[in-house]
């Protein structure tokens, strides 16, 4: 909905965090981590793009809403354990 | 303290008591002792202010605009290709509702190339949303640009101002200048210190990228802003008035027009001109008066369908040119003009381009040539005066 | 469990609107780690502009401020003196260009912002085309590489003119501090940031920022390519101190077509053309050893 021009500021002025864009909506191919594997060496969590990683223990928690399914993360882990799913399946 | 300065050291004095705080500026003639003015007075220390000597005209509105959004009061100056140069950014600082002052010493363009008075450079951004005023006189210039921080600072503005002095006419002639006291300046125009500005703390994201569906919106406040300041020049005005002394007649300034049959429009130093032709033609039982567009932006509506009402022929002087149209001036005082039911003779008169001298001779003869237009109900133009392998008539 | 190796705080939220995989994100993730929230930042048009998002979306967590494209220098230097006539020497002032808005039409803000010793850091973000506008060429695009306004066909057509050096255009403006650095070794990165906040005057990053779309290339390899760009020594990581250089990281000295071959904006290069920007850049690694100085 159009904001009234009574109810604007006189210039663009931004302050809503970008969590308002749900960039999750984009993804073709989604991170699955195992957390078996994982050897909490935090490069996923240093490496992504979005700061969509969050280090929970050491352990990296993907907060799917944001994540672009880049791959990134998986590419560089080097245990190898986190895999690109493709949406749906 | 009254000093005989130029018009160049009335602006710089002008900002000097207003205390811009960040002045960015690049030399062009003939602005460049403004600017080298303000750089001696940073630099002993009598202006609590920064100095960037940028590397170009863009660059100078650049660093207003951005010293602005950060809170300062800003101020710089140019001329011709450098404010033309500006362009873009002139945009950017009316978008982002940016109180900047801005003397500009206007010059003809080029090619031809030339250093001298015109306005053409001034008319060409009519468009981007910035006030205009022009001055008469180097007293007027120094005066306007207090008035402007605080007709600009107003809340319900919020729009940049720019000052306009006729090259060498006014930036080079010396006259006697009143420079008001530093406190009484203080008492008029208080500090700047906008709500919103960019500061630590404060993780807002200024100027931001909007949709068609969001676009609109801000640019009908800035409608809006730009009506209201026809209201708070007059009531600045009004004030610097009851505080200095002095006033300048508003948006149009009228010199004997209240039983006028003629009136010239006419803008900046040529009107100092017109005042004494006036005088003259008055002594001799003419009855001609001058109306003086001290602002070209907001254009006076209001006050010229006033005037229409009352005269039978308006003669406009456009120091420039639109080529493929008019005179900017006369367009502009035409479209004004068009709702009215009854609309004088309006004939438009190009001279005084690139430094032209324009002479009392000429001023006589376009009131003479616009009264017998009238008179006979023809009225031709744009008529070119002083043109080489044109009739030479008037000088 | 491993310690992070950079700070965790983060100075970015999700939601940024960037491409995915994309490295300029990176760049200024790691930037802001090395800085802190004493910080102001001005940007022009270039993908950064439009990241945060369409207003009111704003994905950093300082103050941010647009800009007119040519006009980072110039910016830049409008906050600083707003802050120092206030009294806030303390706030670092950052610009943060592409490098189209920094080599080409923002050389001329920049250089006047270098001259004027203007106490701020210009971070130039390295996509090596005009990305944000649809990948045309620009000054930084690399000799060899496909864009749309080098388009290539029968292997003909790609950029010819070499990629400008812009560290050698800002060490000739004797700057106290500049330095290269990738996204690719995030430690380096914000221990330079770290380094560059501490200097006075004017400092330059130049940041190598892999773009998935623009290079043609699968997004999951942005670090891996970054790193190879390092390793091949195509974009050395370097610093120069007060006109020292010194190289931070020399790189295994992989050939140059492990780098190149992974980029879709490459794959029309002959042989021929590939040894020949392999020559080239060991010619210019021999020269930034030459100007290195010796180490203590």
């Amino acid at each position: 909905m159009t904001k009234s021009y009574e109810d604007i500021p006189l210039t663009p002025i931004s302050s809503v965090p970008s969590t308002m864009n749900k960039t999750g909506l984009w993804r073709v191919f989604y991170p699955v981590v195992d957390f078996d594997k994982c050897t909490k060496c935090t490069l996923c969590w240093k490496f992504c793009p979005d700061a969509a990683i969050q280090l929970v223990d050491g352990l990296p928690v993907i907060d799917l809403e944001f994540c672009k399914g880049c791959g990134i993360c998986a590419n560089e882990c080097p245990a190898k354990c986190i895999t690109m799913v493709k949406e749906g399946e | 303290m009254r000093k005989v300065m130029t018009g160049n050291y009335a602006s710089a004095y002008g900002a000097k008591v207003s205390r811009a705080e960040v002045i960015a500026a690049y030399p062009i003639t003939p602005q460049t002792s403004i600017v080298e003015k303000l750089a001696e007075f940073v630099a002993a220390g009598e202006m609590k202010a920064k100095f960037i000597p940028v590397e170009s005209e863009h660059s100078a509105m650049a660093a207003c605009v951005s010293a602005s959004i950060a809170g300062a009061r800003t101020y710089t100056a140019t001329s011709s290709h450098g404010l033309t140069l500006m362009h873009e950014v002139l945009m950017w600082a009316s978008g982002a509702r940016l109180p900047i002052v801005m003397t500009n010493v206007s010059r003809a363009m080029a090619p031809p190339w030339s250093v001298w008075a015109d306005h053409m450079d001034s008319v060409a951004q009519r468009d981007t949303g910035w006030m205009q005023f022009f001055c008469e006189s180097n007293q007027e210039v120094l005066d306007t640009i207090i008035m402007a921080y605080k007709i600009c600072e107003s809340e319900h503005v919020m729009l940049p101002a720019m000052i306009i002095e006729d090259a060498f006419i006014l930036s080079h002639t010396s006259e006697p200048v009143d420079v008001p006291d530093q406190d009484m300046v203080d008492s008029f125009l208080p500090e700047y210190d906008p709500a919103v500005k960019l500061e630590v703390g404060n993780p807002m994201g200024f100027g931001s990228l909007v949709r068609p569906d969001q676009y609109m919106e801000f640019r009908y406040k800035a409608m809006k802003a730009m009506e209201s300041a026809r209201e708070r020049i007059a009531s600045v005005e009004d004030e610097f008035r009851r505080t200095f002394g002095r006033s300048y007649g508003g948006l149009l300034d009228e010199y004997r027009c209240e039983d006028a049959e003629v009136v010239l429009i006419v803008a900046g130093s040529a009107a100092g001109t017109t005042r004494e032709v006036v005088d003259s033609m008055r002594d001799r039982g003419i009855r001609v008066g001058l109306a003086r567009l001290r602002a070209l932006r907001p254009f006076p509506q209001e006050e010229l369908r006033a005037l229409a009402n009352r005269v039978r022929g308006i003669a406009v002087l456009d120091r420039s040119y639109t080529f493929g149209a008019a005179g900017a001036f006369y367009t502009e005082t035409c479209g004004s003009l068009y709702p009215q039911a009854k609309r004088p003779f309006v004939k438009n008169y190009i001279a005084g381009l690139g430094g032209r001298d324009i002479t009392p001779g000429i001023i006589e003869g376009i009131f003479s040539d616009m009264i017998d237009a009238t008179d006979r109900g023809e009225v031709a133009g744009p008529e070119w005066v002083d043109v080489a392998g044109l009739e030479r008539r008037w000088r | 469990m491993s310690p992070t190796t950079i700070p965790e705080e983060e100075y970015a939220h999700p939601g940024s609107t960037g491409c995915p995989g994309c490295g300029a994100n990176l760049v200024m993730r790691y930037l802001l780690k090395g800085l802190g929230d004493r910080t102001i930042i001005t940007i022009p048009a270039c993908c950064w502009a439009v990241m945060p998002g369409y207003w009111p979306s704003h994905c950093l967590k300082i103050p941010m401020v647009y800009c007119a494209f040519e006009a980072t220098g110039a910016s830049l230097s409008g906050i600083r003196a707003a802050l120092d006539v206030r009294g806030e020497e303390d706030v670092t002032v950052v610009g943060f260009a592409g490098d189209g808005g920094t080599v080409d039409i923002g050389l001329q803000a920049l250089s006047g912002a270098a001259e004027r010793q203007t106490d701020a850091i210009y971070v130039m973000y390295d996509n090596e085309a005009y990305m944000n506008t649809g990948i045309q060429r620009s000054g930084s695009t690399p000799w060899g590489a496909w864009t749309t306004t080098t388009p290539v066909k029968d292997a003909k057509g790609f950029k010819r003119e070499p990629k400008k050096d812009i560290m050698g255009i800002m060490a000739a403006h004797d700057v106290p501090y500049a330095a290269t650095v990738s996204v690719g070794h995030p430690e380096d990165f914000v221990k330079k940031i770290r380094k560059a906040k501490e200097v006075k005057g004017f400092r330059f990053i130049h940041a190598y920022s892999p773009c998935p779309p623009g290079w043609r290339m699968n997004p999951m390899k942005t670090i891996e390519v970054a790193k190879l760009a390092v390793d091949s020594r195509i974009f050395p990581l370097y610093e120069i101190v007060d006109g020292d250089l010194t190289i931070t990281r020399k790189g295994k000295g992989v050939p140059v077509s492990d780098y190149l071959s992974i980029q879709g904006r490459f794959s029309h290069l002959s042989d021929e053309d590939v040894a020949d920007i392999q020559r080239g850049v060991d010619q210019a690694y021999a020269e930034l050893e030459k100007r290195a100085v010796p180490k203590k």
